[in-house]
């Protein structure tokens, strides 16, 4: 049983890291980056480590994709 | 350097790098299995000093001094970032543009979560000794529940409600006090960060000794840190301007 919730969440890990390198945009790619980071939780959370899992729910979903935002904001600010 | 000499750098590296991880890989203990040469180590002793999330225990009593160097690297972070982010000669600082427009649903449900976030955050802080969380991870949501207010459109009442050197002092104190603790276990007692404060019950709130201590003040530390980390790059993207300037200069 947790054998294959590994192997499910595993596959969604790798489904969604593609899905991150293959978003054109940096600005959309903060978007799918959260998403990403929303399943690697599930993958951590899986294998049995909530700790690890909560730091990458707020760090990974929240925090770095408001940088990459931010940051996108003010290039594209100076390329006006 | 030209881009074959940058190919063939890069495919020894690569080559170097395959063969060192296949070696790595083929050495590790099988995935999965019962046999947890650290779990059997790590448990016994968080144990027997009564804390219940034994990652916890790993992070703030027995590898405390590894948790500290972690808190330096984010102290050295936030001012790395602070210096490289603060505006130019180039740029002025101006006041936030009304500018976008915010939907009202978004508005209530920010202001709505404001409150639970903050209460999340401290709860995940406060029971870092019991139940999985701590420090660090109560610490970030604290730090990005402040932001709520941005979201609810309103840049100036988040400036409002962050004193900058508020946070700023809040960092800096609390992680010289996660120092100034390790020196209180180093004088009183058996080495630098020692778990020396009573342990109490297995499973209360007052239990594990030092390691709640450590953990509400990496909280403090982590929510001043990424408050401040957050509020360079607010400062960037919104609160400056870009000023004409000659050609010749950039």
């Amino acid at each position: 049983m947790s054998a294959v919730l590994i192997v499910v969440a595993l596959t969604l890990v790798a489904v969604g890291a593609t899905a991150v390198v293959f978003t054109p945009e940096p600005a959309r790619q903060a978007v799918t980056l959260s998403v990403f980071g929303i399943l690697l939780t599930l993958l951590f959370f899986v294998l049995q480590a909530p700790d690890v899992a909560l730091s990458q729910l707020v760090v990974g979903t929240a925090l770095v994709p408001l940088m990459v935002m931010l940051t996108v904001h003010k290039i594209n600010q100076r390329h006006r | 350097m030209s881009r074959r000499a940058r190919l063939l750098v890069f495919a020894l590296g690569a080559a170097g790098l395959a063969v060192m991880f296949a070696f790595a890989v083929a050495g590790m203990p099988p995935f999965g299995t019962s046999e947890h040469p650290y779990r059997d180590l790590a448990v016994p002793a968080a144990l027997q000093h009564r804390t219940a999330n034994v990652v916890s225990s790993v992070n703030f009593d027995q590898r405390a001094l590894d948790t500290l160097g972690e808190e330096v690297i984010l102290l050295s972070s936030v001012i790395g970032t602070a210096a490289l982010l603060r505006p130019t000669r180039r740029e002025s600082r101006r006041p936030a543009t009304r500018g976008g427009r915010v939907s009202d649903s978004t508005t209530l449900l920010s202001y709505l979560l404001l409150p639970v976030t903050v209460l999340i955050g401290l709860d995940v802080v406060v029971h870092g000794h019991l139940t999985p969380g701590g420090g660090f991870q109560g610490g970030v949501v604290l730090a990005t529940a402040v932001h709520l207010l941005y979201l609810a459109g309103r840049y100036e009442s988040l400036q409002r409600l962050r004193p900058l050197s508020w946070y700023v002092w809040t960092e800096g104190l609390s992680a010289a006090s996660f120092a100034v603790l390790g020196l209180v276990g180093l004088a009183l007692g058996s080495g630098f960060l020692a778990n020396i404060a009573p342990l109490g019950s297995f499973q209360s709130l007052l239990s594990a000794g030092t390691v709640p201590i450590l953990n509400i003040v990496t909280g403090a530390a982590v929510a001043g840190g990424g408050v401040v980390l957050l509020a360079q790059f607010f400062a960037q993207a919104i609160g400056t301007t870009q000023l004409p300037t000659r050609r010749s200069t950039s």
